[in-house]
């Protein structure tokens, strides 16, 4: 059963970066966005091939209508927010700084649905057929990586999974999205693991949710009671929500490098995604919409929003009462592992966690000098790797050196970066090493 | 046996001792290393030598070879013609053909030019760009700080990769000076935004623009970018030619264009100029934006 | 809800925004604030080398940090680098400070100027500045001092408390214009070792190192530099340092450690080649390089069992020196030594990464 109140350790490595973000916006409930003029949805938001258009300019659609199919296996379907007319499939700003294709979709103000999928029974239901429900209603990721679900939840039969487990974690600074979303909707949590157990076939589930968010802990533990869902808390440490660190903290292994989860038999899945995957399987509605943070302290509201995919930025940033000041950064995701973007015209899409602003201060605040080999970044590395000796032999070319002290095992979670008294750009410089070995292989 | 050196007794057997095993022991080795040169001999062409001297000895690469030995190599065996090797001058390369008795061979000078010519005044970026200094690494965040996506960012890659010290940054702008240049591509390879073209030594005029885009698009970013109006191959066919939103020159045409073309054509935004003329707007800071 | 305030919301421009790499937040801590909180742990090391030799010392750590700073300032105007955030690092202060604390208090005021050119320019700059160095700059320049002006560096000036009526250490020499007393090291060199177990052997030592003589030792009556006398001011240091996470609490523990081990060990079974392991502890500088110089950031191995080595070596080469080695302090040459080998210590005790599984040879795949 699950009344597990142990506080389980963690992993080696990983810091506490300074939390006063959290309050701004977890403790108001999320309030659903009106219906706004127009839509962007970006087509090559997942990781794998892009979906193809299936629309053209001048379509009528309704909302969930499909607008773009999957093209291939690792791909995900995407549906569209409302109904409305397509004005324009062309490039728009994407949340990776480069013009991304989307399809533009201008609301007719009706908002009326095309036809749903019909709801599946999941307790008797064949998993196969909840697999192609779950592909079809375009799931993907929610947690940020925006990986098809289908395909994580298909994994080849040489890889013998015997743990589900849900990231609730949300350790990223100022986020509170999925807080929110456990305690609106545990009860859809619950339902999704045990969707997403009858699919992979395993017995042992657990959600996996940080000590800061007691009462989340205990409204899905009391929910639990009955079924084979556990609760585990974990310590506030950061990276907890890697889905590493998450299988090693609770399944007690490590994914070996360069593999994974399912090379240690675990799938993680983030609880937001087990949410829709219950709306997907019940309902048979696709995926259009998503809980987001709209954070910081100059945002005059700020606090969780129910938005629709392709919510343009401003529009968010309307919703949530507008800035205080000028902003000097405008990030997608959390502070830690976030994209800053350089321009306005970004739409949010399925695996936009959270809107963060900062003061211009506070993002010229600090300016890089020389590494004094304090160690700290050794220390809060959550790979364990040498991120000082790295970060010097990347400055100086040194990619065989830089391979060598396993750079391809970066994260990128920004925890050396964090800790770092000289302020180097740590992360900048695993990037490009990343980049350039991976050059180089080809 | 003692001999007084002043007021020092030296023990002169002990003295002559060290010396011999010394000079004894050098001798030796000397010998040993004397019949090691001779057995492990590496039997070479001298005549690689020879080139070897006659070349520059600049290892840049421009040949294609990895280094001025592996020329050097690769024109004694026939591979390449002494006149491929792109630094030496006219007097150097004859030198090398008459010492080997092969042809000169087709002398083509290259050179590199940088297509943009947006530097800090002329062409928009973000506010701010807070990170490493490497045009490579600039890429990673955002793709770069400046706001057209096919223009030089002007943080030094190639200026630090050139041998020959050709590449000047002049406000964010990589300008390179043609009287050092090569034609090696170095700077070419290591761009990563492919701003750097490789083109004949005898052209002096240029498109400065490397952007695809439609005209309308870059004229919000961009005060010098080539706007695609077309005016240049409306003027001369043979010269010019206009893909998407970008002109260029025909760089094997029977013809290259001169000073007289470009002020016969009238280029709008001067994206259309001499290597001379663009590094001087270079250098010029725009007085309003 | 929002159409009402639709009106007077006020939306960003996007004109200042700053794009860079992630993470967008880190700590507030800097590498000035780290050295000012050394040079805190500093003080009580300081206010007791004051208490115990008088303003003589004081006036010798003033010039040290002062000759540091200038020395540093030169060199940045030399180079054409940029004065300000070199100097402001605050790290030529910390090392003006350390070299203070490792000079005998009666120095004349030219040594603190060789010094501090000896540790910043030689000891920090030539590598590359701050970050750069592989030797610890206040040993390189203590070093430098020791073996250039031996004279010196080697006259020590009797503390405040230490009278006629001192056993065991009352060499006084009146000299013209100061009185000098010998180290307890300085003196239990001067023995002729006795090997074996007699009952000779055992005495040795005996007159340096009683009870009543280690207890003074302790609270810091007897002869040396300025900064190794008082051992509860350099643990107090210790724990400053710790309480502000600046060094690895391994490298003092396992150095002191491995010291009082092996002396102890030899003095078990040869009582009359080295005076017993509490002796070491207490005399010399070994408190002081295990705690404030082998921990010194830049020259300390990155990871734990690093550390744990390095102390171990340093700890060894201090052993051996002061047993079998001409000098009767070795503290400083084997910190410099160990120095030198912390790359490759790095290279060999780094930590297993995530998701590798160690090889039966040993060998990290």
């Amino acid at each position: 059963m699950n009344k597990s109140s142990r506080d389980v350790m963690t992993f080696k490595g990983g810091i506490h970066p300074a939390d006063s973000g959290k309050v701004l916006s977890e403790n108001r409930p999320t309030l659903t966005a009106p219906l706004l003029e127009r839509y962007q949805v970006l087509l090559c938001e997942n990781v794998g091939k892009p979906p193809k258009p299936v629309v053209n300019v001048g379509d009528q659609v309704g909302k969930y209508q499909l607008i773009a199919a999957a093209d291939g296996f690792v791909s995900a379907n995407l549906h569209a927010p409302t109904s409305g007319k397509v004005v324009k499939i062309g490039e728009v700003p994407g949340p990776m700084g480069i013009p991304a294709p989307a399809i533009e979709i201008e609301a007719d103000g009706e908002d009326r649905a095309a036809e749903l999928f019909p709801p599946l029974n999941w307790e008797t239901a064949d998993p196969k057929e909840l697999v192609k429900r779950i592909a079809d209603c375009g799931l993907v990721g929610m947690g940020g990586a925006s990986f098809p679900s289908h395909v994580k939840l298909s994994p080849p039969p040489d890889k013998k999974v015997d743990t589900l487990i849900l990231n609730g974690a949300e350790c990223e600074p100022f986020l509170t999205a999925d807080h929110r979303l456990m305690l609106e909707r545990p009860r859809d949590v619950i339902t999704g693991a045990r969707i997403m157990a009858r699919i992979l076939n395993v017995a042992n589930i657990n959600i996996g949710i940080e000590i800061n968010k007691r009462d989340a802990v205990e409204s899905l533990e009391t929910l639990a009671e009955g079924t084979n869902v556990k609760i585990i808390p974990l310590k506030v440490r950061y990276p907890q929500g890697s889905e590493k660190h998450l299988i090693q903290a609770i399944a007690g292994r490590e994914v070996p490098s360069g593999g994974l989860p399912a090379d240690a038999g675990c799938v993680v899945q983030n609880v937001a995604t087990a949410a829709a995957c219950t709306d997907a399987v019940m309902k048979g509605l696709p995926l259009v919409e998503r809980i987001v943070t709209v954070t910081g302290e100059i945002v005059c509201r700020p606090g969780n929003w129910k938005l629709r995919i392709g919510t343009p930025l401003l529009e968010a940033l309307r919703l949530a009462g507008g800035v205080t000041e000028e902003p000097g950064k405008i990030l997608f995701g959390g502070p830690m592992m976030g994209f800053a973007q350089r321009s306005l015209g970004v739409p949010i899409a399925k695996n936009t966690s959270g809107i963060l602003l900062l003061t211009r201060e506070e993002a010229l605040r600090h300016r890089a000098t020389s590494c004094i080999r304090c160690g700290r970044c050794v220390q809060g590395c959550p790979m364990h790797l040498s991120s000082c000796l790295l970060a010097t032999a990347i400055e100086n070319g040194r990619w065989d050196l830089a391979q060598q002290n396993h750079v391809m095992d970066c994260i990128e979670c920004g925890s050396c970066a964090y800790v770092c008294p000289a302020h180097r750009p740590l992360v900048q410089l695993m990037r490009s090493a990343k980049m350039e070995l991976r050059k180089r292989k080809k | 046996m003692d001999i007084m050196l002043g007021t020092v007794a030296v023990d002169w057997k002990l003295v002559a001792a060290a010396v011999a095993l010394m000079a004894g022991g050098g001798l030796l080795l000397g010998l040993i290393i004397g019949v090691v040169a001779r057995c492990f001999r590496v039997v070479g062409d001298s005549r690689v030598d020879l080139v070897t001297e006659l070349l520059p000895g600049a290892n840049c690469g421009g040949c294609g070879k990895a280094g001025c030995r592996d020329f050097a190599k690769s024109v004694v065996s026939g591979e390449n013609p002494p006149g491929k090797c792109p630094v030496s001058t006219r007097e150097q390369v004859s030198a090398i053909a008459l010492a080997l008795g092969v042809e000169v061979g087709e002398i083509v000078p290259k050179k590199a030019v940088v297509r943009c010519s947006g530097n800090l005044f002329t062409s928009d970026r973000v506010a701010y760009y807070k990170g490493i200094n490497k045009c490579s690494s600039a890429m990673l965040v955002g793709g770069g700080p400046k706001l057209c996506r096919y223009g030089c960012l002007g943080m030094g890659d190639c200026a630090r990769k050139c041998p020959f010290g050709a590449i000047e940054i002049i406000n964010n702008l990589a300008v390179i000076h043609e009287e050092l240049c090569i034609g090696c591509g170095r700077c070419a390879a290591v761009c990563p935004r492919g701003v750097i073209a490789i083109v004949p030594a005898a052209a002096h005029v240029h498109v400065f623009c490397n952007s695809p885009e439609k005209g309308a698009q870059k004229r919000q970013v961009c005060r010098s970018a080539c706007l695609g109006c077309g005016k240049c191959v409306r003027k001369d066919p043979e010269k010019f030619e206009l893909t998407a939103g970008l002109a260029k020159v025909k760089y094997d045409a029977a013809e290259l264009p001169d000073m007289e073309t470009i002020e016969a054509v009238g280029c709008p935004t001067g994206a259309l100029a001499t290597t001379e003329r663009h590094r001087l707007a270079a250098k010029k800071e725009a007085a309003v934006k | 809800m929002s159409e009402e305030v639709k009106n007077d919301v006020k939306l960003p421009t996007g004109k200042r925004l700053v794009l860079s790499s992630s993470p967008h937040i880190s700590t507030s801590e800097s590498v000035r604030k780290i050295m000012l909180k050394v040079l805190v742990a500093m003080v009580p090391a300081c206010a007791a080398g004051v208490w115990f030799f008088g303003l003589r010392a004081l006036l010798v750590i003033v010039l040290s940090t002062v000759f540091c700073i200038g020395a540093e300032a030169l060199w940045c105007l030399l180079a054409k680098k940029p004065v300000g955030p070199t100097v402001g690092d605050c790290s030529a202060a910390v090392t003006g400070v350390l070299l203070a604390l490792n000079l005998p208090p009666s120095v004349p005021w030219y040594v603190p100027l060789i010094g501090a050119f000896l540790a910043i320019w030689l000891g920090k700059q030539v590598f590359g500045g701050l970050g750069c160095n592989p030797f610890n700059p206040a040993l390189v320049a203590r070093v430098g001092l020791l073996i250039a002006i031996p004279a010196v560096m080697t006259t020590w000036t009797p503390p405040r408390g230490m009278d006629e009526k001192y056993p065991g250490v009352k060499e006084f020499r009146q000299s013209v214009d100061a009185t000098t007393c010998a180290t307890p090291l300085g003196v239990a060199g001067q023995r002729k070792k006795i090997v074996g177990r007699s009952e000779a052997a055992r005495r040795n030592f005996a007159q340096v190192s009683s009870r009543r003589l280690l207890k003074r030792f302790f609270w810091g009556q007897r002869g040396g530099c300025i900064g190794e006398t008082c051992a509860p001011a350099l643990i107090l240091g210790a724990l400053l340092l710790f309480a502000f996470n600046l060094i690895n609490w391994r490298v003092p523990l396992c150095f002191a450690g491995t010291v009082f081990v092996i002396t102890g060990v030899i003095n078990y079974f040869l009582p009359g080649v080295t005076p017993p392991p509490l002796f070491h502890l207490l005399t010399g500088g070994l408190l002081l390089g295990a705690i404030f110089m082998a921990t010194d950031m830049v020259t300390c191995p990155l990871t734990g069992s690093g550390c744990v080595a390095f102390a171990i070596g340093c700890g060894v080469l201090t052993s051996v020196i002061r047993i079998w080695g001409n000098y009767p302090e070795g503290v400083s040459f084997s910190i410099l030594l160990m120095n030198a080998l912390v790359p490759l210590i790095d290279r060999w005790f780094t930590d297993r990464p995530f998701g590798y599984v160690r090889k039966r040879k040993g060998e990290v795949k």
